[in-house]
């Protein structure tokens, strides 16, 4: 066992761990601060990936701006009862035996993964070569110029659907 | 295979990190092992500047706050497409200056109605 | 390297149509600040889809598929056939909102933009080449529908539907993700053709990663069209959510998923037609089965035709099974006779709708004929093309269908969707049993508009025409698809 392989290994059952706690506390604040130790370990994976700039907006979006959102949500909902009542569904173990039944054909099929050379143009040698943030900046605005463009369009869609749906309407 | 690749330039930064959680970790857990437990109910109380507690402390947000950190996580999103932009800036070009500017034309459709629906009054 | 020089404006050709939508919903949102009424607001946004339509028109000559921004968009015969349902959807849907949405007091501008950039995401989904630009597409789409579905707020039902929507949604979304990331595992690529052939030159056809890939693709589509086991949220949804907005979304969102069905199964998993086949032939009857003997225990009609919508999918995807270039034209075909007869069907459902009174129970059409006799008139030709009885359009567009089951060799698929379509006969038809030999129980008001005549008049008009002379639909549709 290699050192990359362990440490592939503490992550993935470190994030599995934590995505545990987070779905089984009682108290949503704790979930969510489960969910940032979460974000955190997805971001030092990307690294491990050699994937800097998606680490960087991992933390930058994800553990800075998402998880806010995450908590102004709880705040406004103020979930008292949700506290004291029963965390799960009572049939809860007839799913957890479907998710079994799933993980076993999940295994299986994983078990069959035949490894092929790296297909990409965009090897780990030729991305360190002129930096991730470059390679990123040079593909995105090139060859994925058209989902570059439509993802502002989601972006606006967002914020109309944040101020339909939310704001009082103030009579205009 | 996953893991194939070792962040060397990052070593440093993660023994930082690691120095913060143990310094972290190890302040709790020393206190912990330190200190005199002698606890009552007055001491078990939230310490809200010497005045006794008053109410939950948890309380309904209004809903203006959840608006303001949606607006603040889709013009963050916007950000941080410009950083790979301004660093491939010199390679891209006019091309890439325009569609950038496209873009940011775009969302600034979106500022102008935020704005003008009155999303930044406090009232 | 400047890639950005190669990109000509030549190249940007192929996405006019898309550019001509997403400009009037840019316009149409700075618009609304300014403008107070409305009604121009959505006139503006009909003439913009007319401007779109043009464009379509316009680039509808070319034989050959056009590519453009690095292979990612494609423009053909079968995207724009696609777009051309999406455009008679964002009218028509427009024409019936105008009026009801002021009686639901949640007129707002904003709804006709969400409506055209949910159009637009349709368009990209229906013209995408890249997985990539699919995916985009499809957030553009259904994000836009979340909102509307929940924007009569004051609604607990709206707010439901928009939540309930958008959870099966996200989730639906993550399938999709998983299938094109396993996907690109194995290939390396997320462009569809490539793919196919990827899968032959690594000769990874046998993979059983690649079979998951697909399974996770067809079932996040599942969602979106609503196919049974994966229709669970389409009843809920279509009740809650304001009736226009059901209209709307019980004909675009499927149409474009039927159309990245399409182009995905045959273009990137051509190889794998046995696999796919295999998985999409159980899916199919089980909705068939489900939509149609659901449907006859509702008593809300927005529930009904919910559940009505459910078989039709199924009805729908029997041309994507028979496996033939004009398997996928008879669910074309079909596709384009179901947006007619279902906003027909649910502009009726929105005339019954007054202040104060919602109109939305089966109870609610008792002795329409009475007092109104030419909107019962008008909901007996509906129902009548939706069970599929000549010479409605609706008949032709499941003869069709099963034509080419049968051609392809699947003559007991047939055999069980005749009889499921046997069964709905009963609760269409129990809908006119109900206008036409029930006495009125309290008098029946209807609101009317000039734009919903002009909605009415189209969807009558053209479902009794194609259901009487076929032929131009067919030739339409055999032009774009086949060539």
């Amino acid at each position: 066992m290699t050192v990359h392989q362990l440490i592939f290994i503490y992550f993935a059952i470190a994030m599995t761990g934590i995505s545990l706690l987070v779905v089984t506390r009682r108290n949503p604040v704790h979930s969510v601060l489960f969910m940032l130790v979460l974000f955190v370990h997805i971001a030092a994976l990307y690294l491990f990936l050699n994937a800097e700039f998606l680490a960087a907006v991992q933390i930058i979006v994800y553990a800075g701006a998402i998880m806010v959102l995450f908590l102004f949500v709880i705040m406004l909902l103020n979930l008292r009862r949700e506290e004291t009542e029963e965390k799960f569904h009572r049939q809860w173990p007839v799913s957890a035996g479907a998710v079994a039944v799933l993980a076993v054909f999940f295994i299986m099929i994983v078990s069959k993964i035949v490894v092929l050379p790296a297909l990409g143009e965009y090897s780990i040698d030729a991305i360190r070569s002129e930096g991730s943030i470059m390679t990123v900046g040079k593909v995105l605005f090139t060859k994925y110029l058209l989902p570059f463009e439509i993802a502002s369009i989601i972006l606006l869609v967002a914020i109309i659907g944040a101020i339909v749906l939310a704001k009082k309407s103030t009579n205009s | 295979m996953p893991g194939t690749y070792i962040p060397w330039d990052y070593v440093p930064v993660m023994i930082v990190f690691a120095f913060a959680v143990m310094i972290g970790l190890g302040a709790l857990v020393g206190g912990l092992l330190v200190r005199p437990r002698r606890p009552y109910a007055q001491k078990l109380a939230p310490y809200e500047s010497g005045n006794p507690p008053v109410g939950e402390p948890r309380y309904k947000f209004s809903v203006k706050f959840y608006i303001v950190a949606m607006l603040f996580v889709v013009f963050d999103v916007e950000a941080v497409f410009m950083y790979p932009w301004a660093v491939a800036f010199d390679k891209l070009g006019m091309f890439g200056f325009i569609e950038m500017m496209l873009f940011i034309f775009i969302l600034l459709v979106g500022y102008i109605y935020v704005w003008k629906k009155g999303a930044f009054v406090w009232e | 390297m400047d890639a950005g020089t190669t990109l000509t404006i030549m190249d940007i050709r192929p996405f006019v149509p898309e550019l001509t939508l997403l400009c009037a919903g840019l316009i149409l949102i700075l618009l609304d600040l300014i403008v107070k009424r409305k009604e121009i607001v959505a006139a503006v946004g009909v003439a913009g889809t007319i401007a779109a339509l043009y464009a379509t028109y316009k680039l509808f000559g070319y034989a050959q598929p056009q590519y453009a921004f690095f292979d990612m968009f494609v423009l053909d015969g079968y995207s724009s056939f696609f777009k051309l349902i999406f455009y008679l959807n964002l009218i028509l849907t427009i024409c019936i909102s105008v009026k009801f949405m002021e009686i639901e007091k949640a007129s707002c501008g904003e709804y006709y933009s969400l409506l055209i950039f949910a159009t637009s995401g349709m368009m990209i989904m229906a013209s995408a080449a890249d997985l990539i630009v699919l995916y985009l597409g499809l957030e553009l789409m259904a994000l836009s529908t979340y909102i509307l579905a929940g924007l009569t707020r004051k609604r607990h039902r709206s707010n439901e539907a928009a939540l309930k929507y958008f959870f099966l949604g996200a989730f639906s979304s993550g399938f999709l993700l998983y299938g094109i990331s396993l996907t690109f595992g194995l290939t390396g690529t997320t462009n569809i053709r490539d793919i196919a052939h990827a899968i032959y030159a690594l000769n990874v056809m046998d993979s059983p990663i690649l079979y998951l890939g697909m399974i996770f693709i067809v079932v996040a589509f599942g969602f979106k069209i609503a196919l049974a086991p994966f229709h669970m949220w389409a009843p809920d949804v279509y009740e809650g959510a304001p009736t226009s907005i059901t209209a709307f979304m019980s004909v675009g969102p499927k149409a474009a998923g039927f159309a990245v069905l399409g182009r995905v199964l045959f273009d990137a998993f051509g190889g794998m037609q046995v696999q796919w086949t295999s998985v999409l032939i159980p899916m199919a009857v089980l909705t068939m089965a489900l939509g149609s003997i659901i449907a006859l225990s509702q008593t809300n009609i927005k529930r009904m035709l919910a559940y009505s919508s459910i078989a039709h999918a199924g009805y729908m995807l029997l041309g994507v099974i028979a496996g033939t270039p004009e398997g996928l034209t008879s669910t074309a075909n079909y596709l384009m006779i179901y947006t007619f007869m279902n906003i027909g069907a649910f502009a009726i459902v929105i005339m019954l709708r007054r202040e104060g009174f919602r109109g939305e129970n089966i109870e609610d059409f008792k002795g329409l004929s009475k007092s109104h006799p030419l909107a019962a008139a008008l909901m007996l030709i509906f129902m009548f093309s939706l069970t599929g009885i000549p010479p409605t359009a609706g008949f032709v567009g499941k003869f069709y269908v099963f034509m080419e089951l049968i051609n392809s060799g699947y003559t007991y698929l047939a055999v069980i969707a005749v009889v499921f379509s046997a069964i709905s006969a009963f609760f269409y038809l129990r809908i006119v049993m109900y206008m036409y030999m029930k006495d009125p129980g309290e008098e029946i008001v209807i609101t009317t508009s000039p734009s919903m005549s002009i909605a009415l008049a189209i969807t009558c008009v053209m479902v009794l025409i194609l259901g009487v002379f076929p032929s131009f639909l067919l030739n339409l549709v055999r032009y774009s698809i086949l060539g």
